[in-house]
């Protein structure tokens, strides 16, 4: 297949479509993040997050419909209010299911599935009733318009290049978090041994609804980015719940590392096969190659050792 | 602990007393209490409660959530759906095509010659062969693959969740080949015999509601042989049963794959009483919408599968024909109700709140949706209505004595 392009054009095409895919993997990292911490430290699987997700695509919507209405001088910085208020509105919503619902669970992880998935249903359908079935878009502040030229073929996008560095950012604050924290440290010990943890005076209950709000506050700020490059409907967040799952599962869930490194060899491997396959061939493959390596190595590309 | 226990016979009084009442309601009230519409759509319900039924033994007995039955519904479906369409492309039926004697949807996409794999397909006796063998050769692959190591639970559901999604993908992208979104429309004869009258749909009816019958009785059959009690001893606690020498992979690979050719006979029996058959019943919301029917039936409950099934989608066609907007809110709550409140559904209801009124009244016939597993083997704890606590708890007892 690239047989018919010279060698230059070639490596256009792979910077292009590894740019493509840089933004790909920027909404596979944010999604996977907040999950990779729910499934990951608390061995809770949610099939509700694309609608957490896009709870925050929702917030920023309306933040964005907000500064243009009533203080359009500052619409160039609402977006950065508006992923705080994604975060806040997600993780408050998170941890009132975790409250409700999820804590009932933690022993029946299958189960969590179900609930989480008729939560997901609800979700649509709330949004659909309130927000309308149609798509909606944000408008963009002029300085995250247009592109810069890298090459003469090769040109970037602004808002692309801005939801990478959004996505870097947010990672290394998570990371920091989870691994220099005094609460990150209690997360931690909670997921290595919860009866150890509880014993030494954590505060276990409290340690998973902040744990969940934390998943879902970040899959808010993951729906603020997302509005950047597509729009955003009822069910928009149901096209990326599988891929992300297996995003996660493909990393090792427990390992943040191994998240990113998925999320990038996924995202990757997708964008640059759909310039030279159909779209829909490009996504069998990935997924299926990702499927056929868990079949041969389930514990994911990096686990982390822990004594049982 | 072995069958010599007393009893011989696979089937409890109860249970052929449930299996008479359920043949009861589907062959003489339904039909006589219906119109012919009516009628068709409860034949169409029932050839989901075939994936429900293998899904009571796939993840109530074994305890492997599969999140991926559409995938095999869909291929049952798909083998009988080729050589439906086949017989309806016959040379003079489609003479205005380029290329006369395929099926349609492939003339559109410009292919010239059937692909290989449609040609066996022309054989009603290969056909019916595929239906069963296909959807288990590939749940053998699959659960082989998996279950040698030592891969389950979740990652087993998320794992048959991204096959049903690419599934779904690749049906809808190889559109000469599959039909595409569209699936494969325009059935017509069934060697010769008309599928789409009133007549013949009564017809099928009745063949489905005998099929269901018979996987009834293997789903039974199955529940109450040694191989049963492995598979609830193995899902409450796997290495005990790994540790007395058995090869737990094998038997959840067999059970995969039995559940597996179930939803697919259901799926070839949804094409002929259906008329086609499309991606749309593949995908990842169809394949975890049929999990939640058995979850309503009751996990451990074979004839409650069915009871889950038809009233689910009962509740799904009224509610979609009165208020659309409803329906996934009743659905989402339903998930949502059905496992945070009453975790073995209407067997679970049954068996707590009726069949102790009943009890004297009728004998064993009262417990005939709800056998809890644990009320198998003569020696595990007493059928108590226990509160809808965990299923996979309580019943680790018998695990240690096999």
């Amino acid at each position: 297949m690239f047989a018919e392009y010279s060698l230059s054009e070639l490596s256009s095409i792979f910077l292009m479509q590894g740019f493509a895919g840089l933004i790909l993997f920027s909404v596979f990292v944010l999604m996977a993040l907040g999950l990779a911490i729910i499934f990951g430290q608390m061995g809770v699987i949610n099939m509700a997050h694309g609608e957490f997700m896009i709870l925050g695509a929702y917030v920023t919507y309306f933040t964005s419909q907000f500064f243009l209405n009533y203080i359009p001088a500052l619409f160039g910085i609402y977006f950065f209010i508006a992923m705080i208020l994604a975060f806040f509105a997600s993780g408050a919503l998170g941890m009132a299911v975790e409250w409700l619902m999820i804590r009932r669970l933690y022993k029946r992880p299958l189960d969590t599935l179900l609930a989480t998935w008729g939560l997901s249903l609800i979700l649509q359908q709330v949004y659909r009733s309130v927000f309308g079935p149609r798509e909606v878009g944000v408008e963009l502040p002029g300085w995250m318009m247009g592109s810069l030229p890298v090459t003469d073929v090769v040109e970037v996008q602004i808002n692309g290049l801005f939801v990478m560095g959004l996505t870097i950012a947010i990672t290394v604050a998570v990371a920091l978090l989870m691994y220099k924290s005094a609460w990150g440290k209690q997360v931690r010990a909670v997921v290595q041994n919860r009866v150890m943890a509880g014993a030494v005076g954590i505060n276990t209950e409290k340690v998973d609804r902040y744990t969940f709000g934390l998943g879902c506050g970040i899959a808010g700020v993951a729906g603020s980015a997302f509005t950047m490059i597509g729009s955003t409907g009822p069910t928009s967040g149901q096209l990326y719940i599988v891929d992300t799952f297996l995003v996660v599962v493909f990393g090792g869930a427990q390992s943040l590392l191994g998240t990113i490194a998925s999320a990038f060899t996924i995202s990757q491997a997708q964008s640059t096969l759909e310039f030279f396959l159909s779209g829909s061939m490009a996504k069998v493959l990935t997924l299926l190659g990702v499927v056929i390596i868990l079949m041969l190595r389930p514990q994911g590309l990096f686990v982390i050792k822990v004594r049982r | 602990m072995s069958k010599s226990s007393g009893r011989t016979f696979f089937l409890r009084p109860q249970d052929i007393i449930g299996i008479i009442v359920l043949a009861f309601v589907l062959v003489v009230v339904l039909p006589l209490a219906l119109d012919n519409f009516r009628l068709q759509f409860v034949g169409k319900y029932l050839t989901y409660a075939f994936v429900a039924l293998g899904l009571v033994l796939c993840w109530g007995y074994a305890g492997i959530l599969s999140l991926g039955q559409g995938v095999f519904f869909g291929l049952g479906g798909y083998c009988m759906a080729m050589f439906l369409k086949l017989e309806a492309s016959s040379v003079e039926n489609t003479k205005i095509q380029t290329t006369p004697g395929i099926p349609d949807f492939m003339d559109w996409n410009q292919i010239t010659a059937l692909p290989w794999f449609w040609e066996p397909f022309h054989n009603l006796g290969f056909t019916a062969l595929a239906v069963i063998l296909v959807p288990a050769l590939f749940a053998f692959i699959v659960g082989f693959a998996m279950f040698k190591r030592r891969v389950g639970g979740v990652y087993f559901a998320i794992i048959t969740q991204a096959l049903a999604a690419i599934m779904t993908i690749l049906i809808i992208g190889q559109q000469g080949y599959t039909g595409g979104i569209n699936g494969i429309t325009d059935l017509r004869t069934l060697n010769g015999w008309d599928i789409r009258t009133d007549s013949a749909k009564t017809v099928l009816y009745f063949v489905c509601v005998g099929l269901l019958l018979a996987c009834i009785l293997v789903a039974y059959f199955v529940k109450s042989s040694k191989l049963g009690r492995i598979l609830v001893a193995m899902r409450d606690k796997e290495d005990r049963v790994r540790f007395s020498g058995y090869d737990v992979a094998s038997f959840k690979v067999f059970v995969f794959c039995l559940a597996a050719s179930l939803s697919a006979i259901g799926g070839a029996m949804f094409t002929l009483q259906v008329g086609f058959m499309s991606p749309s019943f593949v995908g990842i919301v169809p394949s975890i919408e049929m999990v939640i029917y058995t979850a309503v039936g009751g996990r451990l409950s074979i004839l409650g599968a069915v009871y889950g099934t038809l009233l689910v989608n009962w509740a799904k066609t009224s509610f979609s024909e009165s208020f659309p907007e409803l329906w996934l809110f009743g659905l989402g709550g339903l998930f949502i109700a059905v496992v945070l409140a009453f975790p073995n559904g209407i067997a679970g209801l049954w068996q707590t709140y009726v069949a102790p009124h009943l009890g004297p009244l009728f004998g064993g016939a009262a417990k005939r949706t709800a056998t809890p597993p644990a009320a198998t083997p003569p020696a595990a704890t007493p059928p108590t209505p226990t509160p809808p606590a965990a299923p996979p708890s309580g019943t680790a007892a018998p695990a240690a004595a096999e």
